[in-house]
């Protein structure tokens, strides 16, 4: 950790900043803290525990601003963003840590390629133009270009022969694997490698990984939702927001049950949030940025703990 | 059995891979926002040093190979096994051929090596870093030349080949390090 990455850090986050304000979009600070939980059966939320005064209880790390800044959004205020630290257990490696920097920023009135082109400009603005022309693909046609399969027309057994046929022979633990697993395993192996140092954006998952996006009405076999990759590394995830309550409620009783399933802990539900969208959540799309990645990047280097100020678990 | 799971690999973890004893040489998490985490690993067989990849869905666990290092003496060689002591217990392993292999040249009695053991079994035999050995055989020293320069082949007492300068004679002691079979200098025996 050196005097210069402190600078560029410090130079990013006022660069961020500017370029909310010079288009009017309120910057807001939401608890960390909360008493529901994320679901999502991929994520771990870090228990804590308060102890009074009033009721002692369990409380959840964020695990992103998402649900507090819907709440905002609900409530009427319009454009917003967040700069703010999100905790993750058992994420840590080159490209995690337990805690990392988030920007996360929402849209009242765009749909997700609005908020790709959005992305793009904030790009240009920290890092400088692409020195590559910018891709901007569909989940399927980058499959189907790079791994030579149509992930949406698939089976676990078809991804596993493309993935030996990728040079990925021993893949242990696969035996009840999904086709989401698989193609998670696939997009980051053999998919974003493809395109080499370029910034890529992929855009309609699957439901299967719509996360809490609208699913596509042109196609309902897949959601509004879109990845950001750098020279291979997952910078930001976006959605053309989900709006309907009863759909949210549903997607996270099912998250619920793919927990217990997998011998997860079930977590509570944010009915604030359900709340939130029964009262109205105006159409909007959101994008959740990592920041100690896009530093690192814009600092050439290629593991985040080089661009923090110190490891959370050394 | 003992076994470890994904989330506790790091390097140098000794685990069971089809049948083999094999450390991990390198971890990297792949982990996507929303979704499986993976472990991909490079992993090396301790009998054959090939390093082979693979990919573990996280979660998994992996059966751990029961591998131990252990700093024994050399005791003797009866031409088929080579006979190591732990000085603790007096408990003596004999390693074959393929565990010693092309360190029986740096292998004098009594003096102490790393014997990694698997299953109680020796593996691999790893000398120190340095070693004091006797020149047994190399042409006669060059009075006056303290140069260095050039140098001359000369056998130890263990068989082992080293260059050494050619100031250096028959019957002295040398410093010799093992991971380049170098000269370092000369030595005395309480060095």
């Amino acid at each position: 950790m050196s005097l210069d990455i402190l600078k560029k850090r410090a130079t990013l986050l006022r660069q961020l900043r500017a370029f909310f304000y010079a288009r009017n979009i309120l910057e807001v600070d939401t608890p960390a803290l909360s008493i529901a939980g994320n679901t999502d059966p991929h994520i771990e939320s870090f228990c804590m525990h308060y102890t009074g005064p009033g009721e002692s209880e369990t409380l959840y790390l964020h695990t992103s601003p998402e649900f507090a800044m819907k709440r905002l959004l609900a409530a009427g205020s319009g454009a917003i963003y967040q700069l703010c630290k999100v905790f993750r257990n058992g994420e840590a490696g080159r490209q995690h840590n337990p805690e990392f920097t988030m920007l996360e920023w929402y849209r009242t009135g765009f749909e997700h390629h609005e908020l790709m082109e959005e992305v793009g400009e904030l790009l240009d603005e920290v890092m400088g133009h692409s020195p590559t022309p910018i891709i901007k693909m569909t989940y399927q046609e980058a499959f189907i270009k790079h791994a030579g399969i149509d992930p949406l027309e698939t089976d676990p057994a078809a991804l596993a022969d493309c993935a030996h046929q990728h040079g990925l022979e021993q893949v242990i633990g696969m035996a009840d694997a999904s086709v989401g697993d698989w193609c998670d395993l696939l997009v980051d192996q053999v998919v974003i490698p493809a395109f080499g140092q370029s910034r890529v954006f992929i855009y309609d998952y699957p439901v299967s990984q719509a996360g809490l996006a609208k699913v596509s009405q042109k196609d309902t076999r897949v959601a509004e939702r879109f990845e950001l990759f750098i020279n291979g590394v997952e910078i930001a995830n976006g959605f053309h927001e989900l709006t309907d309550a009863a759909e949210q409620r549903l997607r996270f009783e099912k998250e619920n049950i793919q927990r217990k399933k997998k011998g997860l802990v079930q977590l509570p539900i944010d009915e604030n949030l359900i709340s939130a969208l029964e009262s109205g959540l105006p159409d909007c799309a959101g994008v959740a940025v990592g920041i100690d990645r896009l530093l690192m990047l814009i600092a050439g280097e290629d593991s985040i703990s080089a661009v923090s100020t110190a490891s959370s678990i050394e | 059995m003992a076994s470890y799971s994904t989330n506790e690999f790091r390097n140098g973890l000794k685990l069971m891979i089809d049948g083999d004893p094999c450390a991990i040489v390198e971890n990297e998490i792949v982990k996507p926002g929303k979704g499986q985490a993976f472990n991909r690993v490079k992993i090396r067989n301790l009998k054959t040093n090939r390093v082979i990849d693979r990919t573990y869905k996280s979660g998994e666990s992996v059966e751990a190979a029961d591998v131990m290092d252990t700093d024994m003496q050399y005791l003797y060689s009866d031409g088929e096994f080579w006979y190591f002591m732990d000085p603790d217990s007096f408990e003596q392993v004999g390693a074959d051929k393929n565990a010693v292999g092309e360190n029986t040249k740096w292998l004098k009695e009594q003096d102490t090596y790393t014997v990694t053991l698997w299953n109680g079994a020796p593996l691999s035999i790893t000398p120190p870093n340095f070693v004091l050995l006797t020149v047994t055989e190399t042409d006669p020293g060059v009075r006056g030349d303290t140069s260095g320069g050039g140098g001359k082949p000369a056998t130890m007492e263990t068989g082992a080949v080293v260059r050494v300068p050619l100031f250096i004679n028959e019957g002295e002691l040398l410093k010799v390090d093992t991971r380049t079979s170098e000269y370092v200098g000369r030595a005395k025996e309480d060095d």
